[in-house]
């Protein structure tokens, strides 16, 4: 089975389950009056639901034919050769994104974005840490200037533990 | 209206206010070219700055030009990293990275900056003419009409997306609508699907879900293919910025016709830029020649210059109600009126009456706008387009923090950040098995404006009998319905045509 109809095959299934809630669990916490108006917080995600289901099964039963692979076109990633590309470097950046998520409030704004772009170009193979280092300084510091002060929107700059 | 027209001359064409417009577009379009922050924040922010003027006009003159450089910065990110940071430039992306990763960013900036220019030259022009008349037909629209007008831009948009693949579209279109129930409609005080989850309350984030279906499964793409990020013209020099006499008179019909009817859907309250730019693209796409449709989606110059044009007309449309009603039609506007009511003007019918310098300075200041804006950006195109040329080992890490940061500033929440990733990696997933995602985020855009307007028409009419006694709405919703069979049958009976040429050699 091919890749799309795996993924249309999960859909379902969380359909299924947008379902069960939709039908059976969600109306239970109504209030009383509410009961007799004409539309349910339920009755949306229900038409929804049952919508979905329809779409996946026709995707999952081929009733459309797929396009044809376009391994031919570069622009195209052919999921099948994936160990091909750079899974490493993509796999350290996605885990990279997820520790600042995590570092951000923690350690501050500049700390965690100076990490990150550095870090980032380094696993991509930059080696050129004096051109490296004075851009990931600037920029992290413009840009918390312009959100911080310029937008006077909250960013913590420094560590938690500094009390800012 | 000519004495009007002078009125509103005399008052934008003082040196203060030129020197507004000037800032205005200058500020917006630096600042909306960050993911993230749209118009609408651009000008939440700028409303204190605005108000501090003290004078109405000036006031306006400034926040006008705020917003049409907010757009036009936000297109901008649109065709340079694939980031749409607006709703409204979503569909500027569908054909403007493409552009850009063929070595045309400068034509593609070029061409969205003289669409976008038209377009509101266009619907300033139209605002002069019609907002008296149109005011009223905007009241013919009920909830009913705009649920039925909402389920023609989905399908339209499925249609298009899904050449061949219809189901997927669709699937992916519900999929949308579902990520958008999450946390508290505004209609039910409930929350719903948010498993008990306190940062799902207020649902997912627009930007959060615009970075992880757009410009994150880019970037992981332009990382596991490292020859990618070449442009495909081998150099990453910016060349043929001009648009040639062809090019100039292929798009000549398409920006005039999305000018026209960008506008007249930004009129409808609701409905706004992001309805008109993806109704824009759709229509311009079915209209076109057999081998311009195949360009579509590849880097053609009417798949940018549809939604360019359609979405900043739409923008001006969007003050016809707010000034003859004083019903604002979208969140920018929405804003705008309040910064009107702070400045101790009330939009409503009698606005052209009492106040006619208002009136007049905000159409003459529309028109102004627009043309600082190409002034000051036709030169500024090729440094803008040079970001591409920034080597990739810098520009992926600042691609993947401009959208941490978009998600950030939007919702100020680091869970959103992971729901950002995880969302980022799902795309990514779906895009190799050839799923369109505009459709995802434009089910989740639309979602709420769908069911509220779907809730509102089954509370008036006490069950679904809108659908079938209303005509307005049964038609539309035939359209809907037409747009989605035809494609599918039409690709079967292709086919079908196909394997019986195969069968008889």
């Amino acid at each position: 089975m091919a890749l799309d109809r795996w993924i249309a095959l999960i859909i379902l299934v969380m359909s299924a389950g947008y379902a069960y809630t939709a039908f059976f669990t969600m109306d239970a916490s109504l209030a009383p009056f509410m009961r007799n108006n004409p539309i349910w917080p339920s009755t949306f995600p229900k038409v929804l639901s049952v919508m979905a289901i329809v779409a996946a099964l026709v995707i999952i039963l081929g009733f459309e034919k797929a396009n044809k692979p376009r391994d031919d076109d570069p622009s195209v990633i052919v999921y099948r050769r994936l160990l091909d590309y750079q899974v490493a470097p993509a796999l350290i950046l996605i885990g990279l994104m997820i520790a600042y998520a995590l570092l951000l409030r923690p350690i501050g704004f500049l700390a965690a974005t100076v990490g990150f772009l550095m870090i980032g170009s380094l696993v991509l193979g930059e080696r050129r840490l004096h051109i490296l280092i004075p851009v990931a300084l600037i920029a992290a510091g413009s840009i918390w200037y312009l959100v911080q002060e310029v937008l006077g929107i909250f960013l913590r700059p420094w560590p938690a533990f500094m009390g800012v | 209206m000519l004495e009007g027209l002078m009125i509103g001359l005399s008052t934008a064409f003082s040196l203060t206010n030129i020197l507004m417009v000037v800032g205005g577009c200058l500020i917006g379009t630096f600042i909306g070219m960050l993911p993230g922050l749209g118009p609408m924040s651009i000008i939440a922010i700028m409303i204190p700055v605005a108000i501090s003027i003290g004078d109405p006009s000036a006031a306006l003159i400034l926040l006008a030009g705020v917003y049409y450089g907010a757009i036009f910065g936000g297109s901008t990110s649109s065709i340079l990293i694939n980031a749409p940071g607006v709703a409204s430039t979503v569909a500027t992306s569908f054909d403007g990275y493409p552009l850009a990763r063929q070595g045309k960013a400068g034509k593609a900036l070029t061409v969205a900056a003289i669409s976008s220019f038209i377009g509101g030259t266009i619907g300033a022009i139209l605002l002069m003419i019609f907002a008296p008349a149109l005011s009223t037909v905007a009241l013919l629209f009920g909830s009913p009409e705009y649920f039925a007008l909402m389920i023609v831009g989905l399908s339209a948009i499925a249609a298009f997306a899904g050449t061949g693949q219809v189901a997927k579209a669709l699937l992916m279109t519900i999929a949308g609508l579902m990520l958008a129930t999450i946390g508290e409609g505004v209609l039910f005080n409930m929350p719903r699907f948010t498993f008990g989850i306190m940062d799902l309350q207020s649902g997912l984030g627009f930007i959060t879900l615009a970075m992880a279906m757009f410009a994150l499964p880019e970037a992981i793409y332009l990382i596991l293919d490292p020859n990618r990020s070449k442009t495909e013209g081998g150099t990453n020099e910016i060349k043929d910025l001009r648009i040639t006499r062809e090019e100039a008179r292929a798009i000549a019909p398409v920006v005039g016709r999305q000018s026209i009817q960008g506008f007249l859907i930004g009129v409808l309250p609701g409905a706004g830029a992001t309805i008109a730019s993806f109704l824009g693209y759709a229509v311009e796409r079915n209209i076109a020649k057999k081998e311009d449709q195949e360009q579509f989606g590849k880097g053609s110059i009417k798949g940018l210059a549809a939604p360019e044009s359609a979405n900043n007309a739409a923008c001006t449309g969007s003050f016809v109600p707010l000034l003859t009603l004083g019903i604002p039609g979208s969140g920018t506007t929405a804003i705008l009126l309040g910064a009107l009511i702070a400045l101790n003007v009330s939009p409503g019918p009698r606005l052209m009456i009492d106040e006619p310098q208002i009136f007049w300075a905000v159409i003459i200041s529309m028109y102004l706008g627009n043309v600082i804006l190409l002034i000051l950006n036709l030169p500024l195109i090729p440094y803008i387009a040079k970001i591409l040329a920034v080597p990739r080992t810098f520009l992926i890490p600042f691609i993947l923090f401009f959208t941490l940061m978009g998600a950030y500033i939007g919702q100020n929440n680091a869970t959103e950040l992971l729901i950002l990733v995880g969302l980022g990696i799902c795309a990514t997933i779906l895009r190799f098995a050839d799923y369109p995602l505009a459709p995802l985020l434009i089910g989740f855009i639309l979602g709420p404006m769908l069911e509220n307007n779907f809730s509102r028409s089954m509370n008036l009419f006490d069950g679904p009998s809108f659908i079938y006694e209303r005509p307005l709405t049964l038609g539309l919703l035939v359209i809907a319905a037409l747009l989605i069979i035809l494609p599918s049958y039409r690709a079967r009976r292709a086919r079908l045509r196909q394997e019986g040429v195969a069968d008889g050699d």
